[in-house]
């Protein structure tokens, strides 16, 4: 086949120039660039009305917005968070961007498909979005029967819209999973892949085998909505627990959707910047697919006041008490990579050390609430939504963060401004704690999540929680501000500037639309430093 | 060389691309598994919830019928096969043969099932609410008729989706852009046809035997 030769200005963002250019692109750079752009709308989307409930709740009684509106604001919130941001955010992004890359190859195993699932999750998210806003839906993003079956004709079109989502998802799983088997470049062998890759490796398995289970969850919701098909409505003889049992078969995994990928760019930055090689790589990669395995059979730590068995309930606290075991392998692991390393405290690294320190208390309190004891005093209060901010914000959004930090230089090829990134890592760091660290303490005294009001004695942390949201949203405004300013007035970043030892950064930066001039042929591991 | 043409940038032969592809169709397969198993784990639960729903209304199933698709697509399955078989070995002709018939076992798959649900509707042996049957008075019966419908009808949806693709590859391979060294969409969706057929070869004795 034809070889194309670049002159060395030749990159993927300047090899086609036009609007359809970048519609009808089948480069996974463009279309990773893509998602992140699109999913970044979301993101800020989904903040505005983070901060809008955080605001609402400021006060006791009313502040801003009616009960309604707040029911409307939190549904929005959740929603969108989850379908359109976490869920997408590093895989379909980072992960469709990076993966050929470490892999050393030229483009994803079927670029058309890839294509096609940005668009079906554009399609989808419109759908959800637009039915979210122009009629709002209060059903949490849960939509748990029998009250989603009753309340307003636009949750239909949500349910629909997160159908057609679920299918984008399904499509990058499968891609994934096949450009790792198939195209890894010569001398790439299974225990050289970088721990990125079997991170997005083990997501996508669960991506696979677990989204059509809420795709078909959502579709037989739809037919309840729409025809009373009775399997989820109690009214008709049907068992709303049911539904329960198969949306969290499909959203506990998810959790693990949202988070291993993030755990896989910890994993890439830590030894980067400790100048040494990854503590146990086996250990680590046992350890996301040990999560992976795990994360299927946890689902029913969601519903210990259902009326599931007692049996049920001692079986699902005992097998989610194991997450902790390959999660800590991690954490430890982690660790041990910086002992004795020689640490460069780069703002992707700093964002590593946020992750370590937020998922640990994360990951910790979910210890609280796989205990039965514990869960059923916690479990419909603001501890449930503290832990899983804690993971999934501290986790995956801190990772998000330091990925961005790590590998803007190689998408565009300039350095954002370090200093002031340093300082907004501390701000968003401590903005997120203020925020989520009082709702550990309201849950713990019983002040019920979801509720549009609280009583008195709650206020002051509740304010303090408030204000730490802004702290966030500030930290995050800055970030959009110098990212973007880097992009175009950034100073021009070499093709290496971490000295780090993955494929990536052996191509220039931007990289080639072919990624690499000549395939490149590995003879070592991922991460082997010696200085 | 006319295996070229189809050989795709990204990958080194157009052998690894043929491997890719079939890999992939298998990882699809896989979901698909798990998409049809949420409405086998709602049959479960009904069936052992309810020890004689079946036995009642599987009577009001009519497993003739159901017993000649089955035979339909086994057949279309042996076809399918031969038509795989003929594209590997470049006789395109009787491949595509193969193919039609594969189709027209298609048809005639969702022509009985037409007959069928016509027959449903008459009786009033519908879905949850809708139900109406007064000879079947199961309290969960509605809840069996739902289960069947949307597991029937999903079935229905893939071999509607199974003709649309079985006639691209039909086209196709009359225009003969198949041979020897490049078959992989004829392999492709010969795999997924088998998965529609083993569906209902699943679904057939659950709902119309099961007692």
């Amino acid at each position: 086949m034809s070889t194309t030769t670049h002159d060395s200005g030749s990159n993927y963002l300047n090899h086609s120039k036009g609007i359809m250019s970048w519609l009808g692109t089948l480069d996974h750079k463009r279309i990773g660039l893509m998602y992140l752009w699109t999913v970044l709308v979301f993101f800020f989307i989904g903040g505005v009305a983070a901060l809008l409930v955080r605001y609402e709740l400021i006060a006791p009684g009313q502040t801003i917005m009616s009960a309604d509106a707040y029911n409307k604001a939190f549904t929005y919130h959740g929603t969108i968070m989850v379908f359109m941001v976490i869920i997408p955010l590093i895989p379909a992004a980072l992960g469709n961007f990076f993966l050929p890359l470490q892999l050393g190859a030229k483009d994803v195993a079927f670029p058309r498909l890839n294509l096609a699932s940005y668009y079906v999750f554009i399609s989808g998210a419109a759908l959800a979005v637009t039915t979210l806003f122009l009629n709002g839906v209060d059903t949490g993003w849960t939509f748990y029967t029998p009250y989603s079956i009753r309340t307003g004709t636009s949750a239909t079109w949500v349910l629909m819209g997160a159908f057609v989502m679920g299918f984008s998802s399904i499509f990058t799983g499968i891609n994934f999973i096949v450009t790792i088997h198939k195209l890894r470049a010569p001398g790439l062998t299974w225990n050289r892949l970088p721990l990125f890759c079997w991170a997005l490796y083990a997501t996508s398995i669960i991506q696979v085998l677990a989204t059509p289970v809420i795709a078909l969850t959502v579709f037989l919701l739809t037919l309840e909505r729409a025809f009373g098909i009775g399997i989820f409505d109690p009214k008709l003889g049907g068992d709303p627990v049911l539904f329960q049992h198969f949306f969290w078969f499909y959203s506990h995994p998810a959790v693990y959707i949202m988070i291993i990928p993030g755990m896989g760019i910890i994993n890439e930055i830590i030894p980067v910047f400790s100048r040494k090689t990854v503590f146990g790589y086996t250990a680590m990669a046992v350890a996301i697919f040990g999560i992976a395995l795990v994360a299927f059979v946890v689902w029913g730590h969601h519903m210990f006041v259902s009326n599931q068995s007692d049996l049920a309930n001692f079986l699902f606290s005992l097998i989610t008490m194991f997450v902790a075991v390959p999660t800590g392998v991690k954490v430890f692991s982690w660790v041990a990579t910086m002992y004795k390393g020689s640490i460069h405290f780069d703002t992707p690294m700093l964002y590593a050390f946020a992750f370590l320190f937020v998922f640990t208390i994360g990951g910790l309190t979910g210890v609280f609430l796989a205990t039965i004891a514990s869960d059923v005093h916690l479990t419909h209060t603001y501890f449930v939504v503290a832990h899983f901010h804690y993971v999934m914000v501290g986790g995956t959004l801190m990772a998000f963060l330091g990925g961005m930090h790590y590998w803007w230089p190689k998408m565009f090829g300039r350095m954002y401004n370090e200093t002031l990134a340093k300082w907004t890592c501390l701000l968003i760091f401590l903005g997120f704690n203020v925020t989520f660290f009082p709702q550990f303490i309201l849950g713990s005294r019983g002040m019920p999540r979801r509720y549009y009001d609280y009583l008195p004695e709650f206020t002051e942390l509740n304010r303090m929680s408030t204000h730490g949201s802004w702290m966030i949203g500030a930290g995050f405004m800055i970030v959009a501000i110098y990212m973007i300013y880097a992009i175009y007035k950034g100073k021009v970043a070499n093709s290496n500037p971490w000295r780090a030892s993955t494929l990536e950064w052996q191509t220039p930066s931007p990289p080639p639309h072919d990624n690499f001039a000549v395939t490149p042929v590995v003879t070592s591991g991922p991460y082997e430093y010696h200085d | 060389m006319s295996n070229v043409r189809h050989h795709a940038h990204h990958f080194d032969s157009a052998q690894a691309e043929f491997e890719a592809s079939k890999q992939g169709l298998w990882v699809f397969l896989v979901n698909e598994v798990l998409f049809f198993s949420g409405l086998f784990v709602a049959y479960a639960i009904y069936r052992v919830g309810n020890p004689d729903l079946l036995k009642e209304c599987h009577h009001f199933l009519n497993w003739k019928l159901g017993a000649t698709n089955t035979a339909v697509l086994i057949g279309s399955s042996l076809t399918m096969a031969l038509g795989v078989t003929y594209a590997q070995k470049g006789e395109q002709k009787k491949s595509a043969n193969m193919i039609l018939l594969t189709i027209l076992c298609a048809f005639g798959f969702l022509v009985i099932k037409y007959i069928e649900y016509s027959h449903k509707f008459h009786d009033g042996l519908l879905p949850g609410a809708l139900f109406h049957n007064h000879e079947l008075t199961h309290p969960k019966a509605p809840q069996f008729f739902s289960i069947y419908f949307v597991l029937t009808g999903l079935h229905g949806i893939h071999v509607v989706g199974g003709i649309v693709v079985l006639f691209w590859i039909w086209i196709r391979t009359l225009k003969k852009e198949f041979t020897p060294e490049y078959f992989t969409p004829v392999e492709c969706v010969g795999l997924y046809w088998h998965f529609v057929d083993l569906v209902w070869i699943y679904l057939f004795p659950l709902l119309y035997l099961a007692s």
